[in-house]
């Protein structure tokens, strides 16, 4: 029984000129027939699934719907086509500095960011201590949270994601953050979610940490679905197409070919 | 829908604690302020309008009151909650959260301030020599239907500040109109029936007159004026839901 599953998904992306206009130019535009909507695919028939304790990470270049995918996995957008299963709860960290308040205290929005993941203020009360130990803060814990350094900040939030037991966690660009000592002590704690049966996709740019860290990969491009599987061919093929000695259509065709999709 | 507000229930908590710190962290008059403006402008308007209307309006300071109360309760949750939406973007559009828990946090900081101002409001019918009847639990009706009323408001104009966001301009223009169309600080009774009529199609004229029924002139207004206020309610109620449900996966491309 797959914990996450995907199929055929698309997602039907909307941008143009309804952004940041008043009514009153939406009126004059409309009237002169001069309003545009441009549509466009983010995400192309992506279909795959994902078992207990598997490791996904998720490459493509920029603008290839990766954070749009995340979306519709997390619940936060509707597929436009297809269907996405889940089961179990997610913690889904789109974007670290997002939805912190520079306002109120690292305390405040440690458990701010507790219960937007879905935590009881119980959980929170019982793990509090250990997310700030986790994230070396506790000389900070009453400051502003806009006092902090951008660093600080994704130390807070991956260590609030990672201390819960989520069925499925998702993290975008999460683990390029940090000085070094940090990421490592990130990945040793990654390894242990993984270990103890969580699903977790991981979206990042660095595919030597992608090797390191996972065990599928799902490879976009321009919306498409190049490949998904096990990543040891797939991460070489990903390697020749970032050195530009092979298309990503020739890549998917290779994919196909090696009878591993 | 149980299930669904227990699994949410730390997350409101935690969202009208914010609202609450970010709003009076930094003044050190802090929710006494709130109950302070509503009276502040009471007394501008006794001072400036006794001479004109004070006259011929019995307990004329808890006329003014009753409107003022309703009025800035009114225009407090709607104004506020305009807002709401838009301000928590960066929250919903990386979480899947209800998107209305926002307003309902920003209504929570309302409902009480015009709780405090309600206790004042006591008060002043005592000072007033209003004598308190037993009427006076019937108040708990209008205070209801105002409570979902400004929650329906807040609903459609959060979502439309979403999409355009010139509208708080327009409202802000809208609600003077709207102060001077609801009879806060005159009365009516010298218009003809006609006009007296167009008067009540103002949802939050009824409030303040059913206010006003009840503890200046002790009657209970009629089953049909209820009944009114009820259709007002559900009607405003309606549209806002069915905003949200309909655009609750859109608002994020707009933010």
């Amino acid at each position: 029984m797959s914990i996450l599953e995907l199929h055929g998904v698309s997602i039907r992306y909307i941008t143009g000129d309804f952004k940041d206009i008043g009514l009153k130019e939406y009126v004059i535009r409309k009237l002169k027939r001069d309003y545009h909507v441009r549509e466009f695919w983010a995400d192309k028939d992506v279909s795959f699934q994902l078992e207990k304790g598997d490791m996904l990470g998720i490459i493509g270049a920029n603008g290839a719907g990766k954070s749009t995918l995340l979306k519709a996995i997390s619940g936060i957008m509707e597929p436009t086509k297809g269907w996405v299963r889940r089961e179990g709860n997610i913690a889904a960290l789109l974007e670290l500095g997002s939805g912190f308040d520079g306002e109120l205290t690292v305390k405040e929005n440690a458990y701010l960011r507790g219960a937007m993941l879905g935590y009881t203020r119980k959980f929170m009360d019982d793990t509090y201590d250990r997310i700030i130990e986790f994230a070396e803060l506790q000389e900070f814990q009453d400051r502003p949270f806009k006092q902090l350094s951008s660093g600080m900040k994704s130390r807070l939030a991956f260590s609030i994601a990672s201390l819960v037991q989520p069925d499925i966690l998702i993290l975008d660009e999460v683990l390029s953050v940090g000085d070094g000592a940090f990421r490592k002590k990130s990945e040793e704690k990654m390894k242990e979610i993984i270990g103890s049966g969580a699903t977790t996709i991981l979206v990042s740019h660095s595919l030597a940490q992608v090797r390191a860290m996972c065990n599928k990969v799902l490879w976009l491009d321009k919306g498409e679905q190049v490949a998904f599987g096990e990543k040891g061919r797939l991460c070489d093929l990903y390697q020749d197409f970032m050195d530009k000695k092979i298309t990503a259509a020739q890549a998917k065709e290779a994919w196909e070919k090696s009878g591993l999709a | 829908m149980i299930q669904k507000l227990k699994k949410y229930q730390f997350l409101f908590e935690e969202l009208v604690k914010r609202d609450f710190k970010k709003k009076y962290k930094r003044t050190v008059l802090g929710m006494a302020w709130s109950v302070l403006s509503p009276l502040l402008s009471l007394l501008v308007m006794r001072l400036v309008f006794t001479q004109f209307f004070g006259r011929s309006t019995p307990h004329y300071t808890t006329y003014l009151f009753c409107g003022n109360l309703v009025f800035a309760y009114f225009n407090e949750s709607a104004t506020q909650g305009m807002s709401s939406l838009m301000g928590n973007a960066g929250i919903f559009s990386k979480v899947n959260v209800p998107k209305y828990l926002f307003l309902f946090s920003k209504n929570v900081q309302t409902f009480i301030n015009f709780g405090l101002t309600l206790g004042v409001f006591f008060v002043f019918c005592i000072l007033d020599h209003i004598t308190f009847t037993w009427k006076f639990v019937l108040l708990l009706y209008p205070i209801c239907c105002l409570v979902l009323f400004n929650i329906g408001i807040g609903l459609i104009l959060s979502a439309l500040f979403v999409f355009f966001r010139d509208i708080q301009y327009l409202w802000s223009v809208f609600i003077q109109l709207l102060m001077y169309l609801s009879a806060i600080f005159y009365t009516i009774d010298s218009y003809p029936p006609m006009i007296k009529n167009m008067f009540l199609l103002n949802p939050v004229y009824l409030f303040i007159r059913y206010f006003r029924k009840i503890v200046i002139d002790a009657t209970i207004p009629s089953i049909w004026f209820h009944l009114l206020m009820l259709a007002d309610v559900v009607i405003v109620l309606g549209i806002g839901c069915f905003i949200y449900r309909k655009y609750n996966t859109k608002f994020l491309y707009y933010v």
